[in-house]
């Protein structure tokens, strides 16, 4: 259980990104951010793993108060929060391999990975989530020379490593064509169906049909809807979107 | 009806006329404007031509011209090859002075060199012609005077032309003989291949002492820029923050943990000195502390974070083992660099022509050697610093305020004091005030004030931008280096070291450090963001951050930057000689000052080669790493 509450982020040259946004997202779900751009919705996903620090609110996960967590422990929450980005992040000169196994960094000694040295069983394991997406004989290539359909597949290998129990996937489609991204999508999907909440920023409305349990929509940093999929009818839309947006999914 | 069509044309001529006026008055103030910068910009250039002493009459003399045709002729003929030579005299026979029934020369053979003299016989301090035929063409050489008694009389030089004559006219030495002297006329002829000259040789043996200055500067300094890169590379520190508490414990165990760890070092060489005329013994030590470091370090770090908690016993075994392992790395350290220093010694008597082999490798052990008081004093720093940071972030979050405030207050004035006394202490050392009030007491109080009032300001728990500190004194630092010039550095180098190639290392070394640290550091701030941020958000800690997605991003820049910084060292360890630093740069200057120009010019020469060579091949290796 995540529970957001009140959360409002001003950057430092004084852009209101998030505006006292308040929800919660129960275990396993599938939870779709929705926005126009510059809405706020990677804002809000960073804020939840604390690579970008609130500037008021709270997010409590199970329990434990994310924003109260010191630099240390926030390692700990870290590492079982698996993140997936638009542009995949790969380290791009790295092997797929070693970008899949920096996946495990927050658990093994860092005394051995800083010499490179993971453990059989996470190698092992590494190679059996890239078995999953379908790149097992990618693994000693050169990250950069994927194609981009591929990377993002490594990008999900990576956060598998982690063992999530929540997954945040930042418009992990957006630079994807459409074929590719309903492969991407069901990945998360499958992953979803393992017990795995996710909160997927997403563009098309399609997508978010197809794969999300619920939807919240981000405006200018205010939520302006939190309900199924199914409820945003075009009033809600233009709500959403804009007067101007015009419905094409 | 008329007036108004008058006022309304008069209207805008009007207005045309105050715009033209404006307009005008506008590109009068222009072109003043240009004036007055053209002016300005003349009195510069005249003042730059007065002090920099330009003299147009200086350089049309007839006396410099020659110089210049002079020096310009030498350089052109670079002294590198040089021939073997043999003599060849040809002797004339003369009568001074000329007897009473006078005096005919015996008839020569004109198949082989000859001379002749006219008149074959003469008073002495008379004028003679010497004529020389069938000589090697265009050569010279000393024409002497023999009387019997065989001293040799300078007379002149001769100089054949191509058809190998001459023809000079000699003043007769004053000397009367009543039997017969002779002239001498002795030219030199080459013989064999050309070979290269002494001079040639020794800018050969100084080009390679260049070359390799260049990269053992070039290899310290990078080596030692690369981590401090890190700390001037804003985007790594910026998020690099701590409660004030964590600050002044660091403060007060940074230095602790370097005088102890320099303790350490000692005590360590002192334990093995007994040890250090056994090789054997050595060799066994330090496959006993390399067994030792291992097995500690496998057994207390599991690879994987285990699921249940280790008992508290456990943990402080697995300390001890940690702690062991540290121990037995730096005995065996230790004890590799003296084996080296033993062997290499050894190694340099026993293989001859390969003895520098030896040396070097005595080198690297005393090199390593002395490194090693240096590291385990920082590796000391480092651990007490890490454990202090760890406390004092626990101090400041986990106890509640009424106690993190006044800890944080005390330790913050302690800091604070002991911060500034060391300050005054070091410039203490520089200007040596030698007054306690100055030195010690006045720096305790202020520094104790000053942390006080910080420690008031600020809460218990606030994160202070520590990085940023660091980032900022890491910048100024390598810009005050930077700016100091390696011909400057070099010459306080020579004074400690000597003269010669390992001041100018010196000097160079830490001219590359801070030019290299803030070109790498640059590199750091210009990385992609994305891969850092995905990997810090996989639960990494600072550190595999840094190594998994912040060094990977870096090499090719950095090897690109590197080759570069050789390439620059190479050009200044050309030069860095003039001002002390060895390399081919002090025979360069040594010939100039002895007016030497033809040697002078083979060392240009060299350089020329050198330099361009260099240029080209880190053009090459760039392109190869992008
Ligand atoms: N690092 C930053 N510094 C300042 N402003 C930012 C920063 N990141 C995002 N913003 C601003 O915050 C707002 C929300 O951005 P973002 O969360 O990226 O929106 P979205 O992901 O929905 O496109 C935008 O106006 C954006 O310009
Ligand atoms: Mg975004």
């Amino acid at each position: 259980m995540l529970e957001v509450r009140e959360l409002t982020k001003i950057y430092e040259g004084g852009v209101l990104a998030l505006d006292r946004v308040s929800f919660e997202v129960p275990k396993g779900q599938f939870l779709a951010v929705i926005g126009l751009s510059g809405s706020g919705k990677s804002t809000l996903l960073r804020c939840i793993n604390r690579l970008v620090d609130p500037t008021s609110g709270k997010i409590i996960w199970d329990g434990y108060d994310i924003t109260a967590a010191s630099q240390d422990e926030m390692r700990h929450v870290r590492r079982k929060i698996g993140m997936v980005f638009q542009h995949f992040n790969l380290v791009a000169r790295s092997s797929v391999l070693t970008n899949v196994l920096a996946g495990r960094l927050g658990y093994v000694n860092p005394f051995w990975s800083l010499i490179n040295r993971f453990s059989r069983a996470d190698v092992e394991k590494a190679l059996g989530e890239l078995e999953r997406v379908g790149i097992r004989d990618k693994a000693m290539v050169r990250a950069d020379e994927l194609s981009g359909g591929q990377q993002q597949r490594v990008g999900i290998a990576r956060a598998m490593m982690q063992e999530p129990q929540m997954i945040l996937a930042d418009e992990p489609v957006a630079s994807l064509d459409p074929v590719l991204a309903h492969s991407i999508m069901q990945y998360l999907e499958q992953v979803n169906k393992e017990g795995v909440t996710v909160l997927c920023s997403l563009h098309f409305l399609d997508l978010v049909h197809r794969y999300a349990n619920r939807v919240i929509a981000l405006n200018q940093g205010k939520l302006v809807f939190d309900g199924l999929p199914t409820e945003i009818d075009d009033e809600k839309f233009k709500e959403i979107y804009g007067r101007e947006a015009e419905r094409v999914g | 009806m008329k007036s108004l069509k008058k006022s309304m044309d008069g209207k805008p001529s009007g207005l045309g006329k105050i715009a033209m006026f404006v307009r005008n008055s506008r590109q009068m103030l222009k072109s003043i404007g240009l004036g007055a910068a053209i002016f300005a910009g003349l009195v510069i250039y005249a003042y730059g031509f007065q002090v920099t002493k330009v003299n147009l009459q200086e350089t049309k003399s007839e006396r410099r011209q020659t110089q210049l045709v002079r020096i310009l002729r030498a350089l052109a003929k670079p002294d590198l090859l040089t021939y073997q030579y043999k003599e060849f005299e040809v002797n004339a026979p003369i009568m001074v002075p000329c007897p009473p029934e006078g005096y005919t020369s015996p008839a020569v053979d004109t198949s082989q060199p000859y001379m002749l003299i006219t008149p074959p016989c003469a008073a002495p301090g008379d004028m003679v012609v010497v004529e020389g035929f069938h000589f090697q063409p265009n050569q010279s050489g000393p024409l002497s005077f023999i009387p019997p008694s065989g001293v040799k009389l300078n007379l002149g030089t001769i100089q054949t032309d191509e058809d190998g004559r001459f023809r000079l006219e000699v003043k007769l030495p004053k000397r009367e003989a009543n039997e017969v002297n002779y002239i001498r006329g002795v030219t030199r002829q080459r013989v064999g291949m050309p070979q290269l000259s002494q001079t040639a040789r020794d800018t050969w043996d100084k080009i390679v002492e260049t070359v390799f200055l260049a990269l053992l500067a070039t290899t310290i300094g990078t080596l030692i820029a690369i981590p401090l890169s890190f700390f001037a590379a804003q985007n790594l520190m910026k998020d690099i923050t701590s409660p004030l508490t964590s600050v002044a414990l660091n403060i007060l165990a940074l230095p602790l943990g370097f005088y102890l760890g320099g303790k350490l070092a000692a005590w360590v060489a002192a334990l093995m000195r007994p040890a250090l005329q056994m090789p054997l013994v050595m060799l066994a030590g330090i496959g006993v502390g390399v067994a030792v470091m291992v097995g500690g370090i496998r057994w207390a770090l599991p690879q994987q974070e285990e699921s249940v908690k280790p008992s508290l016993f456990v943990l402080v075994l697995r300390g001890a083992a940690i702690a062991a392992a540290l121990l037995a790395g730096i005995f065996s350290l230790f004890l590799l660099s003296s084996l080296a220093m033993v062997v290499g010694d050894k190694l340099a008597k026993a293989l001859g022509a390969f003895g520098f082999l030896g040396l070097f490798i005595a080198d690297l052990g005393e090199i390593l050697n002395m490194a090693l008081v240096a590291l385990v004093s920082l590796a000391g720093a480092g651990v007490f610093a890490a454990y202090a940071g760890q406390l004092g972030n626990r101090i400041a979050r986990q106890t509640t305020p009424l106690l993190a405030k006044p800890l944080s207050v005390l330790l913050s004035a302690l800091a604070g004091a002991v911060l500034l006394v060391l300050t005054l202490q070091a410039i203490d050392w520089f200007y040596q005030i030698g007054d306690p009030r100055i030195t010690l007491w006045a720096p305790a109080v202020i520094g104790g004030a000053a942390g006080l009032l910080l420690a008031f300001l600020c809460r218990p728990n606030q994160e202070l931008p520590v990085g940023m500190v660091i980032y900022f004194i890491a910048r100024t630092i390598f810009n005050a280096l930077r700016s100091i010039e390696s011909l400057v550095m070099v010459i306080v180098f020579a004074v400690w070291v000597g003269i010669g190639p390992f001041a100018g290392v010196l000097a160079l070394s830490l001219h590359t450090i801070a030019a290299l640290a803030k070109l790498y550091s640059e590199q750091v701030e210009s990385i992609l963001p994305g891969p850092v941020e995905a990997v810090k958000a996989t639960g990494a800690n600072r550190l595999q951050t840094i190594v998994y997605a912040v060094i990977p991003q870096i090499i090719p820049p950095y090897i690109s930057f590197t080759m570069y910084r050789w390439d620059i060292n190479v050009r200044m360890s050309t030069i860095i000689g003039f001002a002390g630093g060895g390399g081919i740069g002090f025979l360069l200057q040594q010939n100039i000052n002895l007016l030497n120009y033809r040697a002078a010019s083979a060392q240009m020469l060299a350089i020329a080669i050198v330099v361009a060579s260099m240029d080209y091949l880190s053009a090459k290796m760039r392109e190869r790493t992008i």
